[in-house]
This record gives structure tokens, sequence and C-alpha cells, in this order.
């Protein structure tokens, strides 16, 4: 039945993106909240250094201020990519959240460069382990990843989920989809794994099956039970992960760059000004004596009215 | 007796599920879950479970005994969270007024995750709600959870797991079905709530783990939210914050109780004594229309430590700067405790503020030694103000800085030489990022000046953040000394480990009101005036003790 597996895989890559954008678009359009940063702020330049901001400054409205915008990358990299804050305040999480991560990252550019692969292998050129120059390039790059990718995801997951049944300050928060998603990652690398040892040690198996894809050539077989098997999981994982908390993959863009470091100030006619003139307008109906709320009255008014 | 349904909203917690268990709720017994529990108290604090501290404190022994809560305390409020009280909440006199009280929460809950009602938080909250990952390592960087023997009840992720939960099963779509099993449950009955109420006030809002949490989570936030919750539609708060804080303040013109014209009375005597003590006339501006600089103290300075805004007049008065103060209610106390549990008292005092400087049509406003008054009014402020209102602010660290770096005024360094450490208030530092100006000075006017570690952004609360610091109704000071203010008290002992003993004189700089009255309390508890020989101070007292054409002697070396 290998339209099925088309199908379900399309769908999968659609409730993917559907979930990554609405919460996206969820979070972008949340009203502009009241200046809640966190120092060290990286956009600071070099009074990043010992975590000060241009409030440092006399006069600081007066002064040009210029984000650095290459430090707040340099740290945002270091923090995605090595983890840093759970390497400096919980080294021993981070020693299986790091290749948990990690791993989890170089499987994306498995696929990445399985696509790739696809793609090229569609326009005319072979890639495999005997196509000789980029083809085999490319084929021995996707195993090494592919294969560190998953081993590492595999050993941190297993790690992570340890950690979770027997960390005495971690069991009390842990519940049944902590447990849950980390065997699922887990599993679905594993059967991935499995799938190469077994039957695709070259990923040619998985190359090809991405390649119907793109072609949506639905007529297409993986070629092997183990290679249909793991794309099913691995597409069904995609799908899960931005239904849940593990979509923290990307709102920590929003956590760290949109609150943690959002030092932007208000200046007047500007478009944070309009924003903010824009929340006022919202009615309030807390129910307390000393807010005196209506329902229809604005924060605007609250906010000037007499204390009585 | 009607009994509930173990999931209803409405569920009371008057069915008793066995003897609660008196012993602290620690190791493998705790469970999130039994905030809920019927009766009891859900957890002890001992002195045996303290944080060790260095000399000459290094005697667990010898640690005073914690007071116990009154009888008639524990008849007339709920005082089931630990071994003390904040909120003083009566208990309700029926079950039907439980029900009422947790069907009043949830509207409240709905409320805080609403723009129109909550647009001032609501982004930040519900990224924090909906992506921890509940790793607990903001928790190793809680001095709260550190101090008190790791109680698991003071961890930062205690209270916000359980509005979690609370989230996910009755705001969240179809959270009564699948909540439970995607993110755990807890009961909402009344007794959770008097709890997660009392346990709001056992956060110093510092949001030291905010800082180290590798998503971006903040349950300094949260702790802030729920606080806000409580007063803004339940009506809850504490008397010291609200009622005796905002409520006087916005009423009289100051939450010290001081009018407008006590103020001047005040400030007036501050003068003569200045004069006396400097010998130079020292004379404070009020009211002075166009001035450059409108000074905003925070009142509480006025009344319990007059050197400072009397440091602050010399200062300004020697430098040639043109400041004023303003007799307007409200504008002469930088005080603005809405920060720490309602946007509604913040705003209203923010308003005030930057009315009275528009009125008097100042370049700017400068904001004297009070952390929470600094983060108020420069940064939350920034995102409130509008139009006319939105008054360039700064911070008073910065204009001293320049005074004291440039050659308007002449120093004597050697009249500092004594050892100084240097308070960091977590407002001022790690939440506005104003780390270097006040280190500038005391390192050019304090030959003995040493930093606590760790120190800037990385600090630690002195215990007395979030408004704790005028908080002493009950034994609540006892807890306030012993485990919010422990951690550091162990740095300060740490900073001056090199001088030991109370021969020779030290000096903590703390330029913040709050803190400064934390400290004050702390060293007095542990008699480390009589014991260490370390008193407390801000930073414009050691300015005006190092300027040369001041009298010496500025910063009189006995306890107050």
């Amino acid at each position: 039945m290998p339209g099925i597996l088309h199908c379900v895989v399309y769908a999968c890559a659609a409730v993917f993106v559907a979930a990554v954008g609405w919460r996206f678009y969820k979070i972008q359009t949340l009203p502009i909240h009241l200046r809640w940063e966190l120092y060290p702020v990286p956009t600071e330049g070099k009074r990043a250094e010992h975590g000060g901001s241009r409030l440092e400054e006399v006069d600081w409205w007066t002064k040009a201020h210029r984000p650095d915008w290459l430090r707040e990358l340099r740290f945002m990299f270091s923090e995605m990519i090595l983890i840093k804050a759970l390497f400096e305040h919980n080294r021993k999480l981070w020693r299986w959240s790091f290749p948990f991560h990690f791993g989890l990252y170089l499987t994306a550019g498995w696929g990445a460069l399985l696509v790739l692969g696809a793609l090229l292998e569609l326009g005319g050129l072979k890639v495999g382990a005997g196509a000789g120059g980029l083809g085999a390039a490319l084929s021995g790059l996707t195993v090494a990843v592919g294969v560190c990718g998953m081993a590492l995801g595999i050993v941190g997951g297993l790690g992570l989920l340890r950690a979770r049944l027997t960390d005495e300050d971690m069991k009390p928060y842990t519940n049944f989809s902590h447990y849950f998603n980390l065997l699922f990652i887990a599993g679905a690398l594993a059967l991935t794994l499995a799938a190469w040892a077994a039957a695709d040690r070259d990923f040619s198996l998985f190359r090809r099956w991405a390649a119907s894809a793109l072609s949506l050539n639905l007529s297409a077989h993986a070629g092997s039970r183990w290679v249909s098997g793991s794309i099913l999981v691995l597409a069904l994982l995609a799908a899960y992960v931005p239904l849940t908390h593990m979509s923290h993959f990307f709102v920590k863009w929003f956590t760290w760059h949109r609150i943690r470091w959002d030092d932007e100030p208000n200046v007047k006619g500007g478009r944070i000004e309009i924003m903010i003139q824009k929340a006022l307008q919202y009615p309030v109906s807390w129910s307390a004596e000393h807010v005196n709320a209506d329902g229809k009255k604005t924060w605007a008014d609250i906010a000037t009215e007499e204390m009585k | 007796m009607e009994t509930q349904k173990k999931n209803s909203p409405l569920a009371v917690g008057t069915e008793d599920k066995g003897a609660p268990p008196t012993g602290g709720a620690k190791g493998k017994e705790f469970r999130l879950e039994d905030i809920s529990r019927p009766q009891g108290q859900w957890a002890h604090v001992d002195n045996r479970d303290l944080m060790p501290m260095p000399a000459p404190l290094d005697h667990p022994e010898a640690e005073p005994e914690w007071r116990p809560l009154s009888e008639r305390a524990r008849e007339t409020y709920e005082c089931a969270l630990d071994d003390t009280l904040v909120l003083s909440i009566p208990k309700p006199k029926s079950k039907e007024e439980e029900r009422e009280l947790v069907e009043k929460f949830l509207h409240g809950l709905r409320k805080l995750f609403s723009k129109e009602d909550n647009w001032t938080f609501l982004r930040p909250l519900t990224l924090s709600m909906e992506h921890c990952a509940n790793c607990q390592t903001c928790s190793e960087a809680c001095h709260i959870f550190e101090a008190s023997g790791r109680n698991p009840i003071y961890r930062p992720t205690c209270r916000s797991e359980i509005l979690r939960r609370l989230y996910h099963k009755y705001i969240k779509p179809g959270g009564q079905f699948l909540a439970k099993w995607r993110h755990g449950d807890v009961e909402l009955n009344w007794p959770a709530l008097a709890r997660l109420a009392e346990l709001s006030y056992r956060c110093n809002l510092c949001r030291r783990c905010a800082q180290t949490c590798p998503i971006g989570v903040d349950n300094g936030l949260i702790a802030r939210e729920l606080r806000k919750l409580f007063s803004q539609e339940l009506g809850i708060h504490t008397k010291e914050l609200h009622d005796r804080g905002s409520v006087l303040q916005l009423k009289v013109g100051s939450s010290t109780g001081m009018n407008p014209l006590v103020v001047k009375d005040n400030i007036d005597f501050i003068d003569e004594d200045m004069t006396e003590k400097t010998g130079i006339k020292i004379e404070t501006p009020w009211d002075k229309a166009g001035a450059d600089v409108l000074l905003i103290h925070n009142a509480g300075e006025i009344m319990a430590w007059p050197e400072n805004p009397g440091a602050f007049a010399v200062i300004l008065q020697a430098a040639g700067v043109s400041w004023t103060l303003s007799s307007e209610a409200v504008a002469y106390d930088g005080i603005n405790y809405g920060l720490f549990y309602d946007d509604v008292m913040l705003a209203k005092v923010v308003v005030k503020h930057a009315q009275a400087a528009k009125k008097l049509g100042v370049k700017k406003i400068v904001i004297g030694e009070c952390g929470h008054a600094h983060k108020a009014l420069t940064v939350i402020a920034d995102r409130v103000l509008t139009g006319d209102l939105n008054i360039p602010r700064e911070s008073a660290m910065t204009l001293l800085r320049e005074i004291v770096l440039s050659d308007r005024l002449r120093f004597d360094p050697s009249r500092n030489d004594f050892p100084v450490t240097l308070h960091d208030p977590c407002n001022l530092v790690r939440l506005m990022g104003v780390v270097e100006p006040q280190r500038e000075i005391v390192r050019k006017l304090c030959p003995k000046f040493r930093e606590m570690t760790p120190h800037g952004v990385d600090n630690y609360c002195c215990g007395g953040g979030s408004g704790f610091a005028i908080h002493s109704a009950h034994n609540f000071e006892d807890w306030r000394f012993k485990i919010s203010g422990r951690k550091k008290l162990q740095q300060i002992l740490n900073a001056f480990a090199d001088c030991p003993g109370p021969e020779i004189k030290k000096y903590v700089c703390a330029p913040c009101s709050n803190c400064k009255g934390q400290i004050r309390d702390i060293l007095n508890y542990y008699e480390l005036w009589e014991k260490w020989g370390i008193l407390y101070g801000g930073l414009v007292e050691l300015i005006v003790n190092a300027m040369a054409d001041v009298k010496p002697g500025f910063i009189e070396w006995e306890w107050r």
C-alpha cells in the first residue's frame, strides 16, 4: 500500500507546518507586553559583558543605540546548539540533554541531506556509495550525519528518561507525557537506525522514497518494511512535536529575543507608542473593589482615576 | 455533608483523606497534588535543615528558635502552607463561601489569560505556561530553595507547576479530558487556593531563576501573576503592600503616611542637620519649575535614613545641578508597590509621577536609591506612559557617576579607608542592567572595596525583595531572616572574611531602600554589628563621606 504511506507523510508534513505556523501566529499577534527584560542583553554590545544596558548612560535617550545583532546571533548559536544555559547551571542534566538535542539536530540535518540527494537524483545525478564524486560524498555525509545523530539522540533520550525515573528533584514534576515523548523520540530514532543496519546501509532506499514523495509518485515502494516503518514513525513524530511543549525549539526565539532581551524603548510617536495606546483602550473587568472596573472603563480610564 | 467530585472546580476540600503528614514536604513523599489536601500544614521549616553559614554564624545550635504562629492566628487565618503567614486570609465561614472563592479564582484565571485584562504580561505568561520542560535547572539558582535546605515547596517550579496544571485543565480547550494525562492534575479546592496564594509570597521576584532557564521560562513572573490574580480579582493582598502601601500613597501622598506639608517639614529638618554635619549651607529646592532634574526618593529614606536624602542634597548642590523635589502628592515618594502584586496600582502611581514631572516642566526624572522605583518608573512605565507623560527617566547612579568621575567635586578617598562591599539590588542590576556606574564610584572612593561572590547580574537578592522587607506580621520576620535573607548574609560574611571581629568596622553599601532595610534587619537579627562590626548604608553617604570640602565623619559608626 505505497500510496497510503505517501498520504500519511504529506498529512504529517502539513500538520507540522500548520502547527508551527499557527503557534507562531498566535504568539506574534498577542498584544505588546510591558518591558520585562533580563540582563545581560547581548544586543547591548560590549556592555553585555558585564550585563550592562544603555540605562547606564546619563541622558541615555539622547545617545544613538545600535543593537549588536552579531553578538545576539553568537549568543543564540551557543545557546541553541550547545545548550549553554544548561551547561552552566545544570551540568548533570546537560550530559544527557546535549547529546539528545544535538542528535536531533543532526537527524534533522540527515533529513535535509536526504531531500537534497533526492532532488539531485531527480535532476539526473546519481547519489550513492558507488556513484563517485559529489554523489558518493553526499551519500557518505548522509550516512555519517544520520548514524551519529540517531545514536546520540538515542543515548541522550535514554539518559533523560533515566534521569526522569530516578532523579528525586525531577520525579514529582514528571508525568506520563514526559516518558511518552522521550520514548517516542528514542524509539523513532532507534527504528531508523535499525532500518539502516538491517536494510539500507547507504540510505539509498530512504533517498529514493524521498524522491518519489517529492515528485508525487505515489506508486513507489519504500523497498523495505524497516524503511517504510521508520518513515511512518518519523513523520508522526514530526507532526507531534509542535503540538507539545517541545515546540520550544522555535518558541525560544520569542522567550529570549522578544521577551528576555526586549529592551526597545518607547519613543514618542513611534510604533511601540501606537501599540501601547491601543492596549490602553482595552476594557478592564477585574472584580476587586480597588480596581473599580465595570467592563467598560479602559486601562487608560482606570490608570488615571483618583483612588477613592 | 455533601461530597464534591474530585475534579470539580467547586470541590472545597472537606473530605478528609487520612491523617495529614506532620513532617516537612520533603523527599520521596512530596507530591504536588498534596496542595489540595483538605487539612494539615503542607510543609515545615526547621533550623536543622537550613543552609550552613560561615563564621561567626557557624554554630547551628546558636541559631535563634522559630517563633510559632499564635493560636489566634491559626484559628483566624488560613495557615496551611508552612510555619508562617504573610497574607492573613480570613478562614471562610462556610462551604458556600469557599465555593464562591474558588469560582472567583476561576474567573480571575480566565482574565489572566485574556488580552483585554492582562495585555501587560499575557505573552510572557502564556509562553512560560506552555513551554517549561520541568528540568529543575531554575531551582539551583533560587536562594530561598537553597537556604531552606531544599524544601520542595520553595522550588521556583512548585507554584508554577500548580498554576500550569490549572491552566491546562481550565483554560486550554479540551483540558478536562487530556490535561491530566498530558500535564498532571491538581484538584482545585479552597485549601489548594489558600496555600497557592500564600506560596506566591514565598518568592522575592528576583528572577535569578529565569536567568538560568534554557528555554526562557520565568517562574518569578508566574509568582507575580498569581499575586496579581488574587489581588485584582479576589482582593487578596498583603496589608503592607496594599492598604498601608499603594492605597495610602495614592490617598495621602506617601506610603509612609507623610502628606506634602509633613514631607516638607521633614526635609527642612534634614537640611538643617546636613548644614550642621557638613559645614555647608544646604537648601533643598521644592517645586522649581523648569529644573533639569526632578529627584524622586523612596520616602522611607526621609523617615528611616534621613542622611540619604540629605547626602543627595549635599552632592547635587555642590555639583551645581539644577534640581528639585516635588511637593505634589505621590511625587515625593518613588515607592510603587504595584510592581510586586497589582498592575492597576502600578499604573496609577506611575501616572502620578509622570504628571508631577510634566507639571513642573523638568527635563528628566532621576530616581534615588530605590531599586523597585527604578524598575517601575524607568522600565515598566516605558510601556504605560505615552505622549507628554513620556518624560525621560534615569537612574541616580549614572548622574552620581558623572559627578564623581568629573572634576566638579574634590574627594579624599582615605576618609573611606574601611572595608566596603556592594550589594546589587535585583531591580536595578539584573532587571535594568545598571551595573557599572555604582561600581565605578565605589572603586574610586573606597580603597578597601571588595566584591561579593557572585555579583552584578548574577547577584543574590537581599531576601527583602518584592516588598518582603516591610513585612513583619505574625512571625514572618523569622522566615525573612532565616531563609530569604540567608544567602545574602552568607555573601556579606564571606566578603568580609579577611577582617573578622568587631574591631574593624565594615560597610555594606546597598543603594536601595528596600534592600537596606532588609540588610539592617538581618544584621540586627544575628547581632552582626556587635559581633562583627558590620554597618550598612547607601551609596551617597559614601560619596559625601569622601568629599574633601565637607567636615570629616559624615558616616557615623553607630547602629541605627
